[in-house]
């Protein structure tokens, strides 16, 4: 499953996206806890959010194979 | 179709937001324009990189935009935001909106960059002399 990277959290994976292995009832939840491990920096940002399909995800969000995943570090545009 | 939102990686036309909104029957027009600022917390600021998840920053701007439509009586609104380099005094942002009155015209330009500062997911990296930062980052 691939995650996309934005902003700082593309220097925290180096890189635009990784690979996060998928399984079937992987939560919005599971996956943050999964990145967090893997990319402890995570943890000292101010806030993260995740997106899927385009829309900002719940904690209890079922993620399905070919949803596109993205990680939302704290927005900053205007 | 009364909005226009739009990411562009090239300068924003002010003017052809305002003329886009402009109409007849409004009786004024609301424009908030975001220029790069040349210092943060004291430090020199060089310039500006900013970058979106464009098509999630789209959806999110349209939603900003249908809630402004529900909550004031506007006409048209124009949504312009840049990616890219950006030098001081370059323009990221635009926003104009269209009224028949001015009181709604102006709360509904408000409520858009302020929302859109929160919601959209577009982030600006930036460029000091001695180093950069990814703005709002970290607590």
């Amino acid at each position: 499953m691939k995650v996309l990277a934005f902003g700082i959290v593309k220097e925290i994976f180096s890189g635009s996206s990784i690979d996060l292995e998928f399984d079937n009832e992987l939560t919005v939840a599971d996956v943050k806890r999964k990145l967090e491990t893997q990319y402890p920096k995570l943890k000292a940002l101010a806030s993260y959010a995740v997106a899927v399909n385009d829309e900002y995800a719940e904690n209890d969000l079922v993620i399905k194979d070919n949803d596109e995943v993205a990680i939302i570090p704290p927005v900053s545009g205007g | 179709m009364n909005t226009d939102i739009q990411i562009l990686d090239m300068p924003l036309d002010i003017n052809a937001c305002i003329n886009w909104v402009m109409a007849p029957e409004c009786g004024g027009i609301d424009v908030f324009i975001g220029t790069v600022r040349n210092h943060t917390k004291g430090k020199s600021v060089l310039r500006l990189e900013f970058e979106a998840y464009e098509r999630m920053a789209l959806k999110e701007m349209d939603k900003i935009a249908k809630e402004m439509l529900q909550c004031w009586p506007l006409h048209k609104i124009a949504m312009h935001h840049r990616v890219g380099i950006l030098g001081v005094g370059e323009v990221p942002v635009v926003i104009a909106v269209s009224a028949a009155h001015r009181d709604a015209a102006f709360d509904a330009c408000r409520y858009a960059i302020d929302t859109l500062k929160e919601t959209v997911p577009i982030w600006k990296k930036e460029i000091f002399e001695d180093g950069e930062v990814w703005v709002a980052a970290h607590p």
